[in-house]
């Protein structure tokens, strides 16, 4: 087998956000896709509308850059992805192209309806399970630092957010604008603080944009 | 042109359509389509509203068309067939204003019941299909739709698939312009079909011949070729998909897949050594292709008929050929279905019909998943409004202890003609009516039991009780759904009744805006009374779960106080939070752009 060659590879960014109906994975999505188009990218977002509200497992396509053809991104073709929920991420991590990243929140929802089997299988150790396949991991305590720092967990979503624009190349100031018009106002300072704190997260790691980081090999960043 | 905005392929359909000048719209929420309407009636100029089903909003359409205006009718593809009576005969007299169905259909299945390929129903309609792939051709292929139809006085398809519908992207919008109503002249030999329809059916056939001269040069259709061995034919997303795979090929992009531009196909075959045909679902134009004497085309030999189609699929089956990837398989992993909401009032009853061991027919509505576990309580699932008349057909056949469940929403959309059947044949079925005021698995869609519409409008609130005793039910209750005996007792009583029986099980919805709005007081596990029975797990509420102690543990946060588990702890030891010496928690509720 050969690897298939890429026509708009490498100027297509590619993240796919992954997580539980209600956790906000469609806002951290479109902001990104939006933040893209400020920045003067070609951009699309894809997802499955339907029963994902009823606690179902939801993912989201984004894709930027110079022209953009498939929403979806190939399995493969990921630089980034994100997992709000272990479950999820683990789930997802297939998604990844050699030397990408996943982000994965550290945080945990049990499928319910499943049944115990579901529940007994549950991947406690994803962060692990994950590196042992080679895969380079972010691990980030999205929800449990929201509920402590800004006493909200489900602010979780827009704390990744912060953390990812660290990761992605386009500009910061474009971020914030985007999220004071998608945000409504009694709920802007709370999501701007989150914001923050994802930034600051990322910034520690070093601010490499997806691109290049995505080609070092698994320096284990651990938050 | 010149705003430039980031829309889904249903928002710009809207906006395709307001741009056009639509002045009347209506539907019925189905997946993938429901936004279209549901952006659309942000548009003053257009009169939107949903309807009672497919067929009624189609005929509708039909009389504003008739009448001379400008009208869009949106619908899942499995919708059609509900409208298909209308839809088989309009194109006979044809329209005067622009009329544009959207059919939006759903390779894949990701919330459908089949995967029918509603461009067959088109063809054997003789209604032209204009296929659009990204949320700017959703735009503009709406617009011309409504010029194409007017011009040839057709209505119109503008089918999309999942994909196309969901997906978002760039989109330079543009005005509105005005059209000027159509003359109307009721005129009994173009529009009264059964006795003109003979002078009217070759007129059909003609009108189809000048569609396919049109096809030939028409701009829905794009050709590109550059002299490459390896030609593409595409409609709708898969041009995406194939893009991505194959580069360095030629294409033919069909944006109006009904009729096909046959010449140009064939001239097109002719100059490449190999043509793949990629089109998700049946193989519509690679079968016209071939009756038409193509021979160096490869489709659904190829790339299968089933499910979706993806970048990845495409690559594999051309040459086996996989993109480099991070790891070479998925890694195992617990599967996640979705579940009734917290507090949904259809767990009880899933609860209770799994407890009295009946046979279930199901409808279609949130209430499909209590065929999945833990419930595995509904047996027959078809389609809307199947359930009822399967609840006769499986009485007639002996099977006596059957139950028909079905929503409000449901139940008006085409369940009143089967519980008129069931009292008119004396069947004495059991009917359970789950009433929770709202289209719930679409996204809480109002519906005449609501008492507004879709603007938000106060409107007549729709009498369930009295409908159903209107067509002749006699033993009717009406059961609030968070209370488990009594709905036990409803279902056993209705099964011992020897004439059809119906039980209104009603209870809101909890996503919608007055539930989410409510001041919740929610209820919390006292430790020292907790015996571990476990009792409260079985209703798989998603707020509870086993706690640190491996005690049951209720998210307060979650909770919306349904009392469903307190109804199931024999101990008392399920109590409100407040006012139990615990902290309460505060819970903001950060616009988080929960899934819709």
């Amino acid at each position: 087998m050969t690897a298939v060659p890429n026509a708009t590879e490498p100027t297509i960014t590619s993240v796919l956000v992954s997580g539980v109906g209600g956790q906000g994975v469609l806002l951290v999505s479109e902001v990104i896709a939006r933040a893209a188009i400020a920045a003067g990218h070609d951009a699309t977002q894809t997802e499955v509308h339907g029963v994902s509200q009823r606690g179902g497992s939801v993912h989201s396509h984004v894709r930027f850059g110079t022209q953009v053809h498939s929403p979806l991104i190939p399995v493969g073709q990921a630089d980034l992805v994100v997992g709000m929920e272990k479950l999820e991420a683990v789930r997802f991590a297939h998604f990844l192209r050699p030397g990408g990243a996943i982000v994965v929140n550290a945080h945990e929802i049990p499928p319910v309806s499943a049944g115990s089997d579901a529940v007994s299988r549950y991947p406690h150790d994803a962060v692990s399970v994950l590196r042992s396949h080679g895969l380079r991991v972010i691990e980030v305590p999205a929800t449990d630092l929201a509920e402590r720092e800004l006493g909200n967990g489900r602010v979780a979503n827009v704390l990744v957010l912060g953390l990812l624009s660290t990761h992605l190349p386009i500009p910061v100031d474009l971020w914030s604008d985007l999220l004071t018009k998608l945000v409504p106002e009694r709920f802007l300072e709370l999501n701007r603080r989150a914001f923050s704190l994802g930034v600051a997260l990322g910034g520690s790691l070093g601010r490499e944009p997806a691109m290049r980081a995505a080609t070092q090999p698994d320096s284990g960043g651990v938050l | 042109m010149g705003m430039r905005d980031f829309l889904s392929g249903n928002e710009a359909l809207a906006r395709g359509a307001w741009e056009a000048g639509v002045r009347y719209a209506t539907g019925y929420p189905g997946t993938p389509s429901t936004e279209i309407l549901e952006s659309l009636v942000g548009y003053p100029e257009v009169d939107t509203h949903w309807s009672t089903n497919e067929k009624v909003a189609f005929e509708e359409g039909i009389g504003f068309a008739v009448a001379g205006g400008r009208a869009l009718v949106t619908m899942k593809h499995v919708g059609l067939n509900v409208a298909a009576d209308p839809f088989m005969v309009f194109p006979y007299s044809g329209t005067n204003g622009g009329f544009v169905v959207v059919s939006a259909d759903d390779p894949g299945m990701h919330s459908s019941q089949n995967e029918q390929d509603n461009r067959y129903l088109a063809r054997m309609a003789r209604v032209p299909i204009v296929e659009p792939g990204t949320p700017q051709e959703c735009l503009e292929f709406m617009r011309q739709a409504f010029e194409l139809s007017e011009a040839f006085g057709t209505p119109v398809m503008v089918r999309t698939t999942t994909r196309t519908a969901h997906c978002k992207g760039r989109v330079s919008t543009g005005g509105r312009r005005e059209v000027p109503p159509v003359a109307f002249d009721p005129d009994p030999r173009r529009f009264s079909v059964p006795i003109y329809g003979r002078q009217l059916r070759p007129l059909l056939e003609d009108r189809l011949g000048r569609l396919a001269i049109y096809a030939e040069t028409t701009p829905f259709n794009r050709v590109s070729v550059t002299g490459r061995p390896i030609g593409v034919v595409a409609n709708g997303i898969s041009r995406a998909y194939a893009r991505e795979v194959l580069p360095e090929a030629d294409y033919f992009d069909l944006g109006l897949t009904y009729p096909l531009p046959l010449v140009g196909l064939l001239s097109f075959c002719r100059d490449h050594e190999t043509v793949y045909v990629v089109e998700e679902g049946d193989p519509f134009i690679e079968e016209q292709l071939r009756a038409a004497g193509a021979t160096n085309i490869i489709g659904k030999d190829l790339f299968g008929i089933c499910g979706e189609y993806s970048p990845e699929r495409l690559a594999e089956a051309i040459d086996g050929r996989v993109f480099a990837r991070a790891l070479n398989t998925s890694i195992p992993a617990p599967s996640r279905p979705p579940m009734f909401c917290v507090g949904c009032g259809h767990r009880t009853v899933f609860d209770a019909l799994g407890q009295l061991r009946v046979t279930v027919a199901g409808d279609i509505g949130c209430y499909t998943m209590g065929a999945l576990p833990p419930y595995e309580a509904e047996h027959l699932t078809f389609c809307m409004g199947a359930s009822i008349g399967n609840a006769i057909g499986l009485l007639r056949a002996g099977v006596k202890r059957s139950v028909a469940v079905i929503g409000d929403s449901t139940f008006l959309h085409t369940g009143i003609p089967s519980l008129i059947d069931a009292v008119y044949t004396r069947t004495p079925i059991t009917l359970l009516i789950l009433d929770n005021g709202t289209t719930g698995m679409t996204g809480q869609q109002p519906n005449p039991v609501a008492g507004y519409d879709m603007a938000g409008v106060d409107a007549p609130v729709l009498d369930l009780e009295a409908l159903v005793r209107a067509v002749g039910v006699k033993d009717v209750v009406v059961v609030d759904t968070w209370d488990r005996s009594a709905i036990r007792r409803a279902v056993l009583s209705a099964l011992a009744h020897d004439g059809p029986s119906v039980a209104i099980i009603r209870g809101p919805c909890q996503l919608l805006p007055e539930m989410r709005a409510r001041d919740l007081e929610p209820l919390v596990v006292d430790e020292s009374l907790c015996t571990e029975c476990n009792a409260c797990y079985r209703i798989q509420c998603p707020a509870i779960t086993s706690g640190p102690h491996g005690l049951p543990t209720i998210d307060a946060a979650a909770c919306v106080t349904c009392t469903v588990c307190q109804q199931l702890c024999r101990y008392d030891a399920i109590l409100p939070l407040v006012g139990n010496g615990h902290a309460v928690p505060s819970m903001p509720d950060p616009a988080d752009g929960g899934e819709r």
